[in-house]
C-alpha cells in the first residue's frame, strides 16, 4: 500500500475545511417541553363532576398536576404526565386521599398498552421524551422501568454489576468520554468526538428537512457527527459541514463531488441492519418535491438504492471505492457501514485492509424508514453478537487497535450503549 | 431462462369487518367542536375511513379497529377526549402457536398479495423458540451479488420432486438405465388437506382452482372426486389424491393425469407403491409419515429403501412432535432425519417435504434451510379465508368467520394472493442470502444462524451456559 503524503503537503491550509462560517451551538440542556398538547403519561388522573374546585389538590401537589389557572371557572386537564401515581399514596399530599369531596381517581394509564413494543418499552419511551425534555434522567418516583427492554435477550439481559463502593474514587472532570476515530497513523485528521456515539444515517425523506437540522445542532454541540443518511442535504446544513458525515449508497441519491468535499467523514453504506441484503427504499409518499429535487428524482416515485454495490464484488473493488473517496476528499476518514452476516468479521478484516478508517457494524434491531416485516425479524444476527465476533477477530488478526469499531442496531440506553470492555463506540440509530 | 415464475393476483377486500389492533375511543360529549380537530390531520386518514365504514355497518357489533396506534391524534386533541386502546378481540384471535400478529399478517397478505413492510426497527422478541430461534444469514460485500430482487437477475424457487439417481451412465455419448420420474414445482411448497374441521362443501373447488392458479399441487382426499368442476384437464395436474389405508386408489384413468400421489405409512407401504406405479409408471408417490416419537425414525428407515421417492413427515399444527409431553420442534426433527440420511449417503436420492406449523414464509425457508427440500401448509390458507382460530368449529354450528358463506373466487383469490406473497417473501430471504435457486437453499445451515449456537459462542464463554427460563 502507498504511504500517503501528509494532509498538509497536498492541500493548502484554507482548502482543509469547509468555507462556510460553521455553527456554534453550546452544550447547555435547556427546558425543551413536549409540542404536543396531551403528553402521555404512565398514570391518568380523573377528576369527576363531583369537584367543587376549592383548589386543595393544586395546593398539595409538589408536582404540578392540577392547574387552575386564575380567572378560570374550572380546573384545566390534569397534567397526568407529571403524576407519580400509587408511589403517591404513601405520601402526605396524595390528592385522591385529601380530596374533600373523592372528585379524584389516579390509575395506571391503559393507553401504554398500546405504546412501544417489547424492544422499546412504554416506560422507555415516555422516559426519552422526559430525557429530551429535561435533560435529565426521570425522577426515580415516577417508577418508569427504562434501564433496559423487555425484548428477553441481547443488552436486555446484560447488567452492570458495580461494586458497593468504587474501587477510585472519581470527580467527573477525570472522566474521559472521548474517542478518536482514526487510528490508522495515515496523515489524515486525528478527529475526536467528545461522547462514544454520533448519529446514524437518517436521509433527507425519511426523515424532514427540521429534524436533520436537530441533529446537526445537537452534534454540533456534543462534538461528535450527524450522517446525512442517502438522500443528501439542503445548503441550510452547510454550517454544520464539519460535523456532519456524507453517506455514499448504491442509489447515489444527493452524492456530488461537493458533498463529499464538504466533509470530514464519509460513509459507504453497503447495507443496513433493518434490512440486510435488500437495499434502501423510500416510499413514494416521501419523494416530495424537494426530496425529489435534492435526490435527481422524479417526483413521488418508490425511490431504491438496490443492494449492494455492483461495482464492489471483492475487498479490491472497496477498495478503489475508498480510494476514489480519499482521492477526492484528501481529509476525509472513511467508515464502512455494513450488515452483520455470519462472516460479518471476515467483512470487518477486509474493510480495514481495503483502507477505511472506522468500520460500522449496523445489527438487526436498527431503525428503518420502510422495509419488509420478514427482514426486519429473520435476516442476520443480532449486533450482540456481531459486536463480539468482530472484535475478537480484529484483536487475532492485530489491527484491533488500528480501527475504530462502531455498533448500532438495537442501542436504546446508555446502558445498552455504555462500552462492555471491549466496545469501542456506539450510534443512535 | 426459463420463463420467470409469475403469480397472477389482484386484491380481494376481506368479507368481514377488519379485526385490528388498535382503535381510538372517543368521548364526543365533551367535544368542542374547534376548528382543528386532530381527526383531520389524521396522517392515516382512518377517521374519514371509520365514518365510511360506520355508514356501510351491516352487523352492529362491529367496532372500526383499523388504526395505526401512531397517538398524534390523541396527543393533539384540543379537550383530550381521545385515547387509544388495544383490542381486546384482536389479542383474543388464535393461540399462542398462532398469534394475533400472524393471523393479521396473513389477511393482510391474502387481500393484497403483497409483502408486508412497515418501518422503524424490528419490535419483537430477542429471539423466541422454534424458529424464532434462528436467523438467516445475508451476503456482504466480499461476495458476488445474486441479488433478483429488483428484476435484474432471476432467483429460481423451483423444486423437484421425486427419487434422484446419484450419478448417470453413458454409453455412446447418450445416458442409459432408467430414470425415476421426476416433478418440478416453481415454489417450494405444497397445498396439504385442510385440518378436520373445515370440512366446508365449497372448499374443495376453491383449493384446487389456487393449486391451478398457482401452478403447484394440492393434497386432497379421494372422497373429492369425481370433482364437479367443468375443467377436470386443467385440476388432476395439481392434484395429489391421498390414500389412506384401506383407500381405494383413483380410477386409472383419473390418477394417469395426477404427477403425485401420497399414501399414508400403514405396513403396506411397498405393495401400495409397487400397485399404483404398475396403474401410472410416470407418477410419484409420497409417503407421508406422522412425526410422533417414532417418526424421525421411521422416515430415516423408509428413506434408505429403494422404492420410496418421496418422504412427507407431518408434525402437528403448531410444528410439535405428535402426541409427546415435552414435545420436539419440526425444525429440530427435520434436522436429525436430514443429517441421518445425509450420514447414510441417501440424502439426495430421496425428496423429504416437511409440514406442520408452518405459518409465516420465513418458516418455509427455515424449513428448507433445516433439510427440507419443500414444505406443506394448511393452516394459513384457511386464514386467508379470514379464519380467525377461534377453535369453535362444531358440526352445525355456524362459524363465527363465516367461513361456509365464502364464494369460489373470493377463496381461490385469497389463497393465490397469500402463496404469491409467500413467494415473493422467500425471494427477499434469497436475495439477502445470495441464493439463486431454492434447491440449494436446501440443508445449507452454514447460511442460517442458531440462536443457542451463537449464545453459546459469545456469551457462553463469559458467563456459562444460558439458564432455561
Amino acid at each position: 500500500m502507498v504511504q500517503e503524503r501528509k494532509i498538509e503537503e497536498i492541500l493548502p491550509a484554507n482548502t482543509l475545511k469547509t468555507c462556510v462560517p460553521q455553527a456554534e451551538v453550546a452544550r447547555e440542556v435547556k427546558p425543551a417541553p413536549s409540542r404536543f398538547r396531551n403528553e402521555i403519561g404512565k398514570y391518568v388522573v380523573h377528576r369527576s363532576s363531583e369537584c367543587i374546585r376549592c383548589g386543595k389538590c393544586a395546593e398539595v401537589c409538589p408536582y404540578g398536576v392540577h392547574v387552575f389557572k386564575p380567572g378560570y371557572k374550572y380546573f384545566a386537564s390534569p397534567k397526568d404526565h407529571l403524576c407519580i401515581g400509587t408511589a403517591c399514596e404513601k405520601t402526605d399530599h396524595y390528592c385522591v386521599a385529601l380530596c374533600p369531596k373523592g372528585a379524584l381517581k389516579v390509575a395506571e394509564n391503559p393507553m401504554t398498552e398500546g405504546l412501544g413494543d417489547c424492544r422499546w418499552t412504554a416506560d422507555m419511551i415516555m422516559a426519552t421524551w422526559k430525557m429530551a425534555q429535561t435533560g435529565d434522567v426521570p425522577a426515580e418516583e415516577y417508577g418508569l422501568q427504562y434501564q433496559c427492554g423487555d425484548s428477553g435477550g441481547g443488552f436486555d439481559r446484560l447488567r452492570f454489576k458495580f461494586p458497593d463502593k468504587p474501587p477510585v474514587e472519581l470527580d467527573e472532570g477525570q472522566i474521559d468520554t472521548s474517542i478518536e476515530l482514526n487510528k490508522r497513523n495515515d496523515g489524515r485528521p486525528k478527529i475526536k468526538i467528545d461522547v462514544p456515539w454520533y448519529g446514524g444515517g437518517m436521509s433527507f425523506g425519511s426523515v424532514s428537512n427540521v429534524t436533520q437540522l436537530s441533529k446537526a445542532s445537537a452534534a454540533v454541540a456534543w462534538n461528535t457527527f450527524t450522517c446525512t443518511g442517502e438522500g443528501g442535504y439542503m445548503e441550510r446544513m452547510r454550517p454544520y459541514d464539519d460535523h456532519v458525515i456524507t453517506q455514499v449508497a448504491t442509489g447515489l441519491f444527493g452524492v456530488r463531488e461537493e458533498t463529499i468535499q464538504r466533509v470530514p467523514i464519509v460513509e459507504f453504506k453497503y447495507a443496513q441492519g433493518a434490512k440486510p441484503g435488500l437495499g434502501g427504499h423510500l416510499l413514494g409518499d416521501k419523494n416530495t418535491v424537494s426530496v425529489a429535487r435534492m435526490r435527481e428524482a422524479v417526483l413521488g416515485i418508490s425511490l431504491f438504492s438496490p443492494f449492494p454495490f455492483h461495482s464492489v464484488y471483492s475487498i479490491e473493488d472497496h477498495m478503489k471505492h475508498i480510494d476514489w473517496i480519499k482521492h477526492v476528499n484528501k481529509r476525509a476518514l472513511i467508515s464502512t457501514k455494513v450488515s452483520t452476516p455470519t462472516d460479518v468479521d471476515m467483512v470487518a478484516v477486509g474493510s480495514y485492509a481495503a483502507g477505511t478508517h472506522i468500520v460500522h457494524i449496523d445489527g438487526g434491531y436498527g431503525g428503518t424508514g420502510a422495509a419488509p416485516n420478514i427482514a426486519k425479524k429473520n435476516i442476520a444476527m443480532p449486533i450482540e453478537y456481531a459486536i463480539d465476533k468482530v472484535h475478537g477477530f480484529l484483536e487475532a488478526e492485530g489491527v484491533r487497535d488500528n480501527i475504530t469499531l462502531i455498533a448500532s442496531g438495537g442501542t436504546r440506553y446508555r446502558q445498552g450503549h455504555r462500552p462492555r470492555r471491549r466496545r469501542r463506540c456506539c450510534r443512535h440509530g | 431462462m426459463p420463463e420467470k415464475y409469475h403469480i397472477k393476483t389482484q386484491p380481494i377486500p376481506p368479507r368481514r369487518p377488519r379485526v385490528g389492533k388498535y382503535g381510538v375511543v372517543d368521548w364526543r360529549e365533551d367535544c368542542a367542536r374547534c376548528h382543528n380537530c386532530v381527526k383531520k390531520a389524521c396522517v392515516y386518514d382512518r377517521y374519514r375511513e371509520e365514518n365510511d365504514y360506520i355508514s356501510n355497518l351491516t352487523e352492529v357489533d362491529a367496532l372500526y379497529f383499523d388504526c395505526r396506534g401512531c397517538f398524534s391524534c390523541v396527543q393533539d386533541c384540543t379537550k383530550g377526549l381521545l385515547c387509544l386502546s388495544v383490542n381486546p378481540v384482536y389479542e383474543g384471535m388464535g393461540n399462542s402457536y398462532w398469534t394475533p400478529d400472524i393471523i393479521k399478517t396473513t389477511w393482510l397478505q391474502a387481500e393484497t398479495a403483497k409483502i408486508p413492510v412497515s418501518g422503524a426497527g424490528y419490535g419483537g422478541p430477542f429471539a423466541g423458540t422454534g424458529f424464532d430461534a434462528m436467523w438467516t444469514d445475508m451476503s456482504e460485500i466480499v461476495r458476488p451479488t445474486r441479488d433478483g430482487i429488483h428484476g435484474r437477475e432471476y432467483i429460481s424457487t423451483s423444486v423437484d420432486i421425486g427419487r434422484k439417481p446419484s450419478f448417470l451412465v453413458f454409453e455412446e455419448g447418450k445416458p442409459t438405465g432408467v430414470f425415476p420420474p421426476l416433478l418440478s414445482l416453481p415454489m417450494p411448497l405444497i397445498i396439504d388437506m385442510s385440518p378436520a374441521q373445515y370440512s366446508l362443501p365449497d372448499l374443495g373447488p376453491v383449493i384446487r382452482q389456487a393449486a391451478a392458479r398457482t401452478d403447484l399441487i394440492a393434497i386432497v382426499d379421494p372422497s373429492d372426486w369425481p370433482f364437479q368442476d367443468a375443467d377436470q384437464e386443467q385440476y388432476l395436474p395439481h392434484m395429489a389424491f391421498y390414500l389412506d389405508s384401506g383407500t381405494p386408489e383413483p380410477p386409472k384413468e383419473v390418477l394417469r393425469k395426477t404427477r403425485l400421489v401420497e399414501i399414508a405409512d400403514d405396513g403396506k407401504v411397498l405393495e401400495r407403491i409397487k400397485k399404483l406405479k404398475s396403474m401410472h409408471p410416470e407418477i410419484v408417490v409420497a409417503v407421508r409419515i406422522e412425526l410422533n416419537s417414532q417418526g424421525p425414525g421411521r422416515a430415516i428407515e423408509l428413506a434408505g429403501l429403494e422404492e420410496i421417492e418421496v418422504i412427507h413427515i407431518v408434525a402437528d399444527l403448531n410444528g410439535n412432535e405428535i402426541g409427546a409431553k415435552n414435545p420436539r420442534f419440526i425444525k429440530d426433527m427435520i434436522r436429525e432425519i436430514h443429517t441421518a440420511l445425509i450420514e447414510e449417503g441417501a440424502r439426495d436420492d430421496i425428496t423429504l417435504i416437511a409440514g406442520g406449523g408452518i405459518a409465516l414464509p420465513e418458516h418455509m425457508a427455515k424449513v428448507i434451510i433445516c433439510g427440507a427440500d419443500l414444505v406443506t401448509i394448511d393452516l394459513p390458507l384457511m386464514i386467508a379465508l379470514e379464519c380467525q382460530l377461534c377453535d369453535k368449529c362444531e358440526p352445525g354450528m355456524p362459524c363465527p368467520a363465516k367461513l361456509e358463506d365464502i364464494n369460489h373466487d373470493y377463496g381461490a383469490g385469497r389463497m393465490t394472493n397469500l402463496i404469491a406473497a409467500w413467494h415473493d417473501q422467500l425471494i427477499e430471504l434469497m436475495g439477502a442470502m445470495g441464493i439463486r435457486e431454492a434447491r440449494r437453499l436446501r440443508g445449507d445451515v452454514g447460511r442460517a444462524m442458531f440462536f443457542e449456537d451463537l449464545e453459546e459462542e459469545t456469551f457462553g464463554r463469559l458467563f456459562g451456559t444460558r439458564k432455561k427460563d
